[in-house]
């Protein structure tokens, strides 16, 4: 009896020594990220291979990549993970909740992560106009990682049979309007342009207030709803429907735009680059992918999400993050990234890299976003952003099915979200 | 046994139920209306007592009544047709038909669908130009519709779907309260010369009152719970258009995280439906006959 207690608390002890040691040899920092795809399609793949290749290549880091739905969501779940005490350590949310997140105090700026020069040039390797987002009270909050421009994707072949020329797509207003009232049918069976208006209707507005230009918004606690040329671009926006008849009158869905264009409802469209490649994949004809028209000049906000780094973070955690965060967006991953999904490059030298390059020169379409950055302006964003946005998109909606003139829609948000924006100056 | 034994029996059988209760109804809700007392918190600005403030802004707030006044007419729109309906397709898959099981499985079937999954069927239905409602119309020589985009026609549009997704669910409810009628009575109706809708109109229906009642509740408790839909067909657009009063506070709680303000209204519609409910047990029961 007594050799078997040895025996057993012998085992025990090898045991408890064994899991010590491997423990040891294996004290890995974990991180929980959650990521949102707004744009369907098999991005959550793209991701997943993104992440098992840095995992590979840091196998003291263990990544829980969660796809957690929409920007809404994610913020959502995040948020709640913070409240609950088993917080993520970074996640990518919209690159608007910057605000909002700042004001939670839930996320670190990235000038307090970086310790190194090599770390402080990188944060200024990206496009500028990808950062703008990212900024705010002169620090940097997020880092560019599924940004997008808003792109014209139109059927060459819609264009050849109505007599254009599919090699030069219009680039100012007149000229899209034109195309697309010889573009439109008389039967309904195929629309000139369709502009989506639901689910992110600020984020098209603001490239047509843009392209009239204006901003939509001047900083965090000030917007410019009701100046005269923002006005002007709204009713620019419901003429397509009601007087030039090239658009369906009333709002047009975001989710199911895509569709309608893949199965020639409408031979052009105004929606997110991220579509860009499963476009090229369902497409049973030719099409191809220009910058949005000029009216006074070219614009289009950015759009997508953002790296952050969450505050309840210990130093460890931090520079794993920033680890995963600079693998993520290298030159290499951000081009095989920006190929499987055709959201941007978000560096210049990721449109040096071989693949993205010899990508490009095969299928320009993918360089479009990229060489509109140029005219890109931030996405809409302030204090209270969803909020302030609601008022906006009810303001825009309420004006395109015309409950409302534009001129009125655009006052009552603008006074609203004075409402909302004074405690805040 | 002893009387105190009893009573400790009693009350250990009745725990389980109280904590859940408790835990996950009674002290949420208290919870929920203290918070409704109480502004938000944030680094800028501290949290503070605010007593009525909340409620004060919801009568005032705009978009609060038009929710309000929607989800009024979706319960207008949904209630008496799918109780209707549910009547119809319940007498319909009674009655011994070939094909009687295969029926009523078809007609229980949108119900059983998640209502996400639904949405998104319908999603591409109302679609206009692509959608099934306007090929078929197309082929009536009708123009397309943009049901979802028009003000004027997305709550119908959705009161539809609404429909479509219970009925099925009511007709289990009176297929039960059938089932339970005597055929005594209805063959005792057919040796007295009685007609169909004599029968349904003067026995039947009397005897599914209390089938009614509960149906009636609940389908006034869907008209307010029901928003999953939204999510995916119009976030309540264009316009708060489609927008009800429970989509409403999810955006108010989880999109601007005004939670104050999400309690506010948490509460209202809380006590707009327990008065519902009280009002529907006292009044309606005493007219229904049990037996």
């Amino acid at each position: 009896m007594k050799k078997m207690f040895t025996k057993i608390s012998y085992c025990i002890t090898v045991a408890l020594g064994i899991s010590m040691i491997s423990s040891a040899a294996i004290a890995k920092t974990e991180l929980t990220m959650y990521y949102p795809i707004a744009v369907g399609g098999k991005l959550t793949q793209a991701v997943d291979s993104i992440v098992a290749d840095f995992m590979a290549e840091n196998p003291d880091i263990e990544v829980n990549a969660i796809y957690s739905g929409n920007y809404d969501d994610t913020r959502i779940k995040a948020l709640a993970a913070l409240e609950s005490g088993k917080p993520a350590q970074l996640s990518v949310m919209f690159s608007i909740d910057v605000h909002e997140l700042r004001e939670l105090d839930a996320i670190v700026p990235f000038d307090d992560v970086v310790s190194t020069d090599e770390e402080r040039a990188w944060l200024n390797s990206f496009y500028p106009s990808l950062m703008e987002n990212g900024i705010a009270a002169g620090k940097t909050w997020g880092i560019p990682f599924q940004r997008s421009t808003i792109v014209m994707y139109y059927n060459k072949d819609a264009y050849r049979e109505a007599g254009l020329d599919p090699e030069t797509p219009p680039a100012t207003w007149g000229g899209l309007i034109a195309a697309a009232k010889a573009l439109t049918k008389d039967d309904g069976s195929q629309w000139g342009l369709m502009i989506p208006s639901t689910g992110y209707p600020y984020w098209m507005f603001g490239a047509l207030a843009m392209q009239n230009g204006q901003t939509l918004m001047t900083s965090g606690d000030k917007t410019n709803f009701d100046h005269p040329d923002v006005v002007e671009a709204l009713e620019v926006w419901k003429a397509m429907g009601s007087e030039h008849k090239i658009m369906p009158e009333g709002t047009i869905e975001w989710g199911t735009l895509r569709q309608n264009f893949l199965e020639g409802k409408t031979a052009m469209m105004w929606h997110s680059t991220g579509n860009l490649t499963t476009v090229k994949n369902n497409a049973s004809f030719d099409f191809g992918v220009a910058m949005l028209p000029a009216g006074k000049r070219r614009g289009t906000p950015t759009g997508g999400g953002n790296f952050y780094i969450f505050k309840d973070t210990s130093a460890e955690e931090r520079e794993a993050s920033m680890k995963l965060i600079k693998f993520m967006t290298s030159p290499e991953q951000a081009a095989n990234w920006s190929i499987a999904t055709g959201y941007m490059g978000v560096s210049p030298s990721a449109y040096e890299t071989d693949s993205l390059s010899s990508y490009v020169a095969e299928f320009p379409p993918a360089a479009v976003a990229r060489d509109q950055l140029a005219y890109a302006t931030a996405e809409f964003s302030t204090y209270q952003t969803s909020r302030v946005k609601k008022g906006l998109n009810d303001a825009i909606q309420a004006a395109l099915v015309g409950s409302k003139t534009p001129k009125e829609a655009l006052s009552e948000a603008q006074a609203a979200a004075e409402r909302i924006l004074k405690p805040y100056r | 046994m002893k009387d105190s034994t009893r009573n400790i029996q009693g009350w250990l059988l009745f725990t389980p139920a109280a904590i859940l209760l408790l835990a996950f109804t009674h002290y949420p809700t208290i919870t929920t209306f203290f918070q409704s007392l109480y502004t938000n918190k944030s680094i800028i600005r501290p949290r503070r007592f605010s007593g009525i403030e909340a409620y004060e802004s919801m009568f005032s707030d705009p978009i609060f009544w038009k929710v309000f006044v929607n989800n009024m007419w979706l319960a207008v729109g949904t209630i008496p047709t799918s109780i209707g309906i549910a009547i119809i397709m319940a007498l319909i898959v009674n009655k011994a038909i070939p094909g009687r099981g295969f029926l009523r499985m078809a007609y229980f079937t949108p119900t059983m669908l998640p209502m996400i999954a639904v949405a998104n069927i319908w999603l591409f239905f109302y679609a206009p130009d692509i959608g099934l409602i306007d090929k078929v119309l197309e082929v009536f020589g009708f123009e397309g519709n943009n049901w979802l985009g028009n003000p004027s026609t997305v709550l119908p549009s959705i009161i539809v779907m609404t429909v479509w997704k219970e009925a099925g669910l009511f007709m289990v409810f009176y297929l039960a309260g059938l089932q339970t009628i005597s055929p005594e009575l209805e063959e005792a109706a057919k040796l007295e010369g009685s007609s169909r809708w004599n029968y349904f109109w003067r026995i039947q229906f009397p005897l599914l009152l209390p089938t009614t009642l509960f149906v009636l509740i609940n389908a006034f408790l869907n008209s307010f719970k029901l928003v999953d839909h939204l999510f995916v067909l119009t976030k309540g657009g264009p316009d708060n258009a489609s927008n009800l009063i429970l989509y409403y506070i999810y955006e108010t709680a989880f999109s601007f995280l005004d939670i104050s303000y999400a309690s506010a209204l948490t509460i209202f519609l809380l006590a707009l439906l327990a008065l519902t409910a009280l009002a529907q047990f006292f009044f309606l029961d005493r007219r229904t006959h049990y037996r």
